[in-house]
């Protein structure tokens, strides 16, 4: 049987998840506290064939999507100003005839990074400073894993802008991810 | 034929989304033959899907 302390310990968890997708902290809080009441109030329904968990994150990944629905309408995400500078940035990264600026250069062994908390401290601010548009799509498909279908039906977006969006935040962060972490030699904190 | 460092990057984004045609996969395939760059690219894009991942399973 599932009881309160089950669900409480899983607030770290689903805070973090929630702060990754969500720009506005007290936004990501209010969430992960609805979600935990929702648990509460579902316990009884709670099945045990996944675990709490994944079933709270299940909670919490509608409520997110209707954050962004509520969003969208309230307020849109980009206007053409935004389409092209945008564009602007992703040009930047390459000369005209389509080569790098700046090749990739190697990271190495990246996975030992994992055990690293300053890592994880970097990788997060790298999603945080992604154009918003992009990172929206980016962390639907990567954190959420919804298909490119169902990210351009909960966007009102079409495929080919959903790639565009997906490629952005890609080359985005990991230019971040070179420029913050694999690229220095230190390896240490993000400067402020 | 051969994709610009660019498209390349795109074919690769989109590699992770759909399932590449097969004449996109032989011209991804033509162009990491020859830059390096995009070599690394590819490797930090599957990197970076890991990494994700691993965000979502540590405690």
């Amino acid at each position: 049987m599932l009881n309160p302390a089950d669900i409480e310990r899983e607030r770290s968890y689903l805070l973090k998840y929630a702060r990754l997708q969500l720009r506005n902290p007290v936004q990501a809080e209010d969430l992960v506290q609805e979600t935990l009441l929702a648990g509460l109030e579902g316990a009884a329904r709670f099945s045990g064939k996944s675990s709490v968990r994944t079933w709270l994150t299940g909670i919490l990944k509608h409520k997110i999507i209707d954050q962004f629905r509520r969003s969208s309408r309230e307020q849109p995400l980009a206007g053409p100003g935004d389409e092209r500078s945008e564009a602007d940035i992703i040009d930047a990264l390459f000369v005209p005839d389509g080569h790098w600026q700046q090749r990739p250069s190697p990271w190495g062994d990246p996975e030992q990074s994992f055990e690293n908390q300053r890592f994880w401290a970097a990788f997060e601010e790298c999603v945080r400073r992604l154009p918003e548009r992009a990172a929206r799509a980016f962390t639907m498909r990567e954190v959420m894993e919804l298909s490119t279908e169902e990210i351009c039906q909960e966007l009102a977006i079409t495929p080919t802008n959903c790639w565009v969006m997906l490629h952005r935040a890609r080359l985005l962060l990991r230019e971040c991810l070179e420029a913050q972490w694999f690229g220095q030699t230190h390896q240490t904190t993000l400067p402020r | 034929m051969i994709p610009s460092c660019k498209e390349l990057t795109e074919l690769v984004s989109q590699g992770e989304d759909r399932p590449l045609r097969w004449s996109e996969r032989l011209r991804v395939r033509l162009h990491l033959l020859i830059c390096e760059g995009c070599r690394q690219f590819t490797r930090h894009i599957a990197f970076m899907r890991g990494a994700m991942q691993r965000f979502r399973e540590r405690d």
